[in-house]
């Protein structure tokens, strides 16, 4: 009987590549609006997620002035080396601090130059910005204590001032500070503000106040917090000791900010899944349109098929044959439509992720949850406007016009 | 099934039965009497030409007989079944084992080759695709339509169509065939093989064969005629000839 219905149902289709097609396209064009819609998403928020675990783990940020973002000071008095040094020695449950002084400058190598930001900072730094070495070394305690005239240097950097030469051991110049590059870091790609995190060059930082900066001044301190330490107890710790050090009155407000990264990559990954949210409603909305196309086409074919129903009845189907049939002309259609839409769907996701620099993340569940959504709406709406003229007396059914 | 066990009921219990049966459409002033209380019994075997003018009720007494639709009032019996009494499945099944029905206005399924159409009631029988094709193609050659398998409804004359609508009411070899004016369309010299067709099948396939016709003609060949009028049986009497 399955059999049977399986033939008539694939006749039925055959005659009728029209309706089939039209039937289909409903389903194929909500299928993989959904689901590439959704993949899209899912692919951007992977990509936050990866550049906010790039940024290190458990990194707390010290910065000059009220609740502001790093690199703005807005007049307060800046740090010192000997802050670093306090927290480092106060604070239990640390694994590294790093004071940093950041400052734009051109960097030349000869005839080469680029415009750049120095960071002057200790060994930690590269611990606690999660920097790592791609060619040569970082620098050492010892060259940091005595600022000696090094630097390492980001990609970007690199390909800018020596194109595809090795830039170890070849010295640039810093405005009056002409340093001998001793490693290469490996790249980080974007952050997730934006900006190229290999457009760096990094210095000891005694060496960046003495000959770049001309001053003492420290604009940021980075923390680096051991797994399992609560955070937000370290951050009310660090708050205490600087107020103490800025010699701060019971009722004077912060005049720095303590920045949990972590909770900067919160406030990211909610905007991202917030538009992943947005494109998926988008999607879902095309589904349902979708749907209701399939629903159409359905209810107008079998009202056509009436006088079909009514023939095959009357020759001695029965009426679950007949519903049989129909169930497998919609199971057919909708299973057929929702595989293209699928793959129809990969390829466009993968398409647009390599234009749109997101990475392709497949996402099983929207897949499912297409498929069987569609194939539950071409089923159902196949199958219950046929039950009803299946149980017309086929007499009825035949003269319907 | 239970009606097997009927069939072999010798002729003094008839094949058909209708007892007083009535068919009323519509109600209060709009009230048709279609079939008014129709007596009939017809044997295996016979050969039955109903006349009558248009309107006195043969197509009705044909559905009801083909099982398509029920009295009003009144009872059918098949082979000794009460047909108003069986579930509309067990009818279906009625229709699928044992009668053949030629439709007045054909009812072919559209966009639908012949062969296709007349291969359908082979396949509710579950009958192999081989055996449905070799079949489908005999009772295409039988009404001289054999050039003609894939053309669709749409591509056949009225007559041509009349006679697939033949071809597949004869493709299951049914015990009953109930054929709807089904010379209606036809040019004479068509209308007298079709007659000839369902000759043979009464005479050597034992097909009792009831046909609605308009035609003497055509209601000579028959060995039994009956006149509708009103809906009632007006005349009802046996031909002597033997063809
Ligand atoms: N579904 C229906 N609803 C209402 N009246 C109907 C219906 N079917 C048939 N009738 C009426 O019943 C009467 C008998 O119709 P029927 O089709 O049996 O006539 P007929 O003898 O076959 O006529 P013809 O020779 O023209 O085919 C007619 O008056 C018709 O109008
Ligand atoms: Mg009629």
């Amino acid at each position: 009987m399955l059999g049977n219905a399986f033939i008539l149902a694939l006749r039925e289709l055959r005659r009728n590549v029209m309706r089939s097609i039209l039937t289909m396209l409903g389903i194929i064009i909500g299928v993989s609006a959904v689901i590439t819609l959704v993949t899209l998403g899912g692919g951007a928020t992977q990509q936050v997620t990866e550049q906010i675990s790039s940024l290190g783990s458990n990194l707390l940020m010290i910065s000059v002035g009220k609740r502001m973002g790093p690199g703005q000071t807005s007049g307060a008095e800046a740090f010192k080396i000997a802050d670093a040094e306090v927290l480092d020695r106060e604070v239990n449950g640390l694994v590294a601090v790093a004071p940093v002084a950041i400052g734009s400058t051109t960097a030349i190598y000869a005839n080469q130059n680029w415009s750049t930001n120095v960071t002057g900072s200790t060994e930690s730094f590269f611990f606690v910005s999660n920097q790592k070495i791609a060619q040569g070394r970082l620098f050492n305690v010892s060259e940091a204590r005595i600022g000696a005239s090094v630097c390492v240097i980001g990609q970007t950097v690199a390909t800018k001032l020596f194109g595809s030469q090795s830039p170890l051991n070849n010295r640039i110049r810093l405005q009056k500070l002409s340093c001998i590059v001793i490693g290469l870091l490996e790249s980080k790609g974007q952050s997730s503000m934006g900006s190229d995190q290999d457009d760096i060059v990094v210095v000891p930082l005694r060496t960046f106040q003495r000959r770049i900066a001309g001053n003492q001044d420290v604009n940021l301190i980075k923390v680096s917090v051991k797994d399992g330490v609560n955070t937000e107890d370290i951050k009310h710790e660090l708050e205490r000791i600087m107020r103490v050090r800025r010699h701060l009155a019971a009722n004077d407000d912060n005049n720095f900010n303590v920045l949990d990264m972590k909770e900067i990559a919160l406030m990211l990954s909610n905007t991202t899944q917030t538009m992943t949210g947005l494109l998926s409603a988008v999607g879902a909305v095309s589904l349902l349109v979708g749907g209701i196309g399939i629903m159409n086409i359905m209810l107008v074919s079998v009202t056509e098929r009436t006088r079909e129903i009514g023939i095959r009845l009357a020759i001695g189907a029965l009426e679950r044959e007949v519903l049989l049939q129909f169930l497998v002309e919609a199971m057919v259609l909708s299973s057929l439509g929702g595989i293209i839409g699928i793959v129809l769907a990969l390829i466009t996701a993968v398409a647009l992720s390599g234009i749109l620099q997101v990475p392709f993340v497949f996402q099983g569940g929207i897949v499912i949850i297409a498929f069987l959504f569609s194939a539950t709406v071409g089923v159902v709406f196949g199958y219950f406007p046929a039950r009803k003229a299946a149980r017309l007396d086929p007499i009825e059914a035949l003269r319907h016009e | 099934m239970t009606t097997t066990e009927h069939l072999g009921h010798s002729p003094p219990n008839p094949l058909l039965e209708l007892r007083d049966v009535s068919k009323i459409y519509g109600a209060g002033d709009a009230l048709m009497k279609a079939l008014a209380g129709v007596n009939l019994s017809i044997y295996a075997g016979e050969f039955v030409a109903i006349m009558g003018p248009s309107g006195s009720g043969k197509s009705t007494c044909m559905n009801i007989l083909g099982c398509l639709d029920t009295p009003s009032t009144g009872h059918y019996f098949f082979q000794g079944i009460d047909v108003g009494e069986l579930s509309r499945n067990q009818r279906a099944l009625l229709r699928r084992n044992y009668l053949g029905f030629v439709f007045q206005g054909f009812n072919l399924l559209n966009r639908t080759s012949a062969l296709e159409n007349v291969e359908l009631p082979l396949i509710y029988r579950g009958i192999n695709a081989r055996s449905r094709r070799r079949l489908a193609r005999q009772a295409l050659l039988a009404v001289g339509l054999a050039d003609r398998e894939g053309h669709t409804p749409g591509e056949l004359s009225g007559g041509q169509q009349q006679r697939v609508a033949i071809a597949r009411a004869i493709v299951t070899g049914p015990s009953l065939l109930l054929a709807d004016e089904p010379t209606g369309n036809l040019d004479s010299a068509r209308s007298l093989e079709i007659m000839d067709l369902l000759t043979v099948l009464n005479r050597d396939k034992n097909i009792t064969v009831v046909m609605v016709t308009h035609e003497r003609d055509m209601a000579a060949y028959a060995k039994r005629i009956v006149h509708f009028k009103d809906g009632l049986i007006e005349t009802d009497h046996q031909q002597e000839h033997e063809l």
